[in-house]
């Protein structure tokens, strides 16, 4: 660990406000084209797609209790059940799959 | 008008925030293990509030990596907020005063973002304001918690909240999704550049916070190519 911690803090903290200031502060006026706001609107979309997989499958301790998990939730996911519902049933989901895997060895 | 948009928000966060709670308890107990002070861990999240920046900014530290490698690598991680805020900035009520902005942008993270991207036309500030009142603290004291007690729990329970991030994520792209075809295709695309990124040799060796701005920025390129969305109407015919 460095010994001037508050400095990585103060750093990391910075760059990441500006990234979010900088483009909701300079761009006020409304976009016309129609690419560029459907590419905006397509955003979130891809990025929360994009960082979910293939990153789920590693996300625990074996790559069996991950799938089950992401099944489990995909499926809670598709009848539109909250944040913290789809959340939790994946991290329950896991545990489940990781005692029986643990059970079976 | 304003404190309705302020509940409604609250209401938002609150799965939000327990969710976050969930995660950040992670981060807390990542942090603790690496050995940071539990007040270092939670001013991190309270600054912060970003789950993957976070994560890489403690495996900076613990190798003893410099203030620019940290710089560099927040930058990339997070350079998809500016997407998001560029996307809020349409969104956000044209009338609420510019300082507003300000305060927003310190909250623009993905589910809130995701949230306020899913109102129906404009997005009043106060709303943002609603889901950040519940979601930053959850985020905080998660962190805390997990910072002092995470060393307790065993690694079944460790190991199942590590998947708790990417339930939130699924929560919020699935139902949009199943109603539109043009989200369900940049959804995919955005997935399979991803594992591209993961499995191919050679460009895998690309740092993971580029490899999300490359699927992002090609999947909903595509999408918004393919699937131009004309405009729906209200702001169209207001003019």
């Amino acid at each position: 660990m460095p010994s001037n911690i508050w400095l990585y803090v103060l750093v990391m903290a910075g760059v990441t406000y500006l990234i979010r200031m900088l483009p909701l502060a300079l761009w006020k006026k409304e976009i016309k084209n129609v690419y560029v706001r459907s590419f905006l609107h397509y955003v979130p979309f891809a990025c929360l797609a994009a960082m979910t997989f293939p990153a789920i499958l590693t996300s625990t301790s074996s790559m069996i209790s991950a799938l089950c998990g992401f099944a489990v939730a995909l499926f809670v996911a598709y009848r539109e059940k909250s944040l913290l519902t789809v959340a939790l049933s994946a991290c329950g989901t896991v545990f489940l799959v990781e005692q029986i895997l643990a059970y079976l060895a | 008008m304003k404190r309705k948009a302020f509940l409604y928000g609250l209401r938002a966060g609150i799965p939000i925030g327990l969710g976050y709670f969930a995660v950040s308890f992670a981060f807390g107990m990542e942090a603790a293990r690496a050995g940071l002070e539990v007040w270092h861990a939670v001013m991190i999240s309270l600054l912060n509030v970003t789950s993957a920046g976070q994560f890489a900014a403690l495996d900076i530290m613990a190798a003893g990596g410099s203030l620019v490698e940290m710089a560099a690598t927040q930058l990339i991680i997070n350079l998809r907020y500016s997407l998001m805020s560029f996307s809020l900035s349409q969104k956000l009520e044209k009338k609420a005063p510019h300082l507003h902005r300000f305060l927003v942008a310190y909250g623009v993270t993905d589910e809130i973002f995701g949230v306020s991207a899913a109102q129906e036309g404009e997005v009043s500030p106060y709303f943002n304001y609603g889901a950040m009142c519940v979601a930053i603290p959850g985020w905080t004291i998660g962190t805390l918690v997990g910072a002092v007690c995470g060393q307790i729990l065993p690694d079944g329970i460790m190991s199942a909240l590590g998947i708790a991030v990417y339930g939130m994520f699924l929560a919020i792209i699935i139902p949009p999704a199943k109603k539109s075809r043009p989200v369900l295709f940049a959804v995919l695309v955005g997935m399979v550049i991803s594992c591209l990124f993961a499995y191919v040799p050679v460009i895998n060796q690309i740092s993971s916070g580029f490899a999300i701005i490359i699927a992002t920025v090609v999947a909903a390129g595509l999408a918004a190519v393919l699937f131009p969305i004309k405009e729906e109407g209200v702001s169209a015919h207001a003019e």
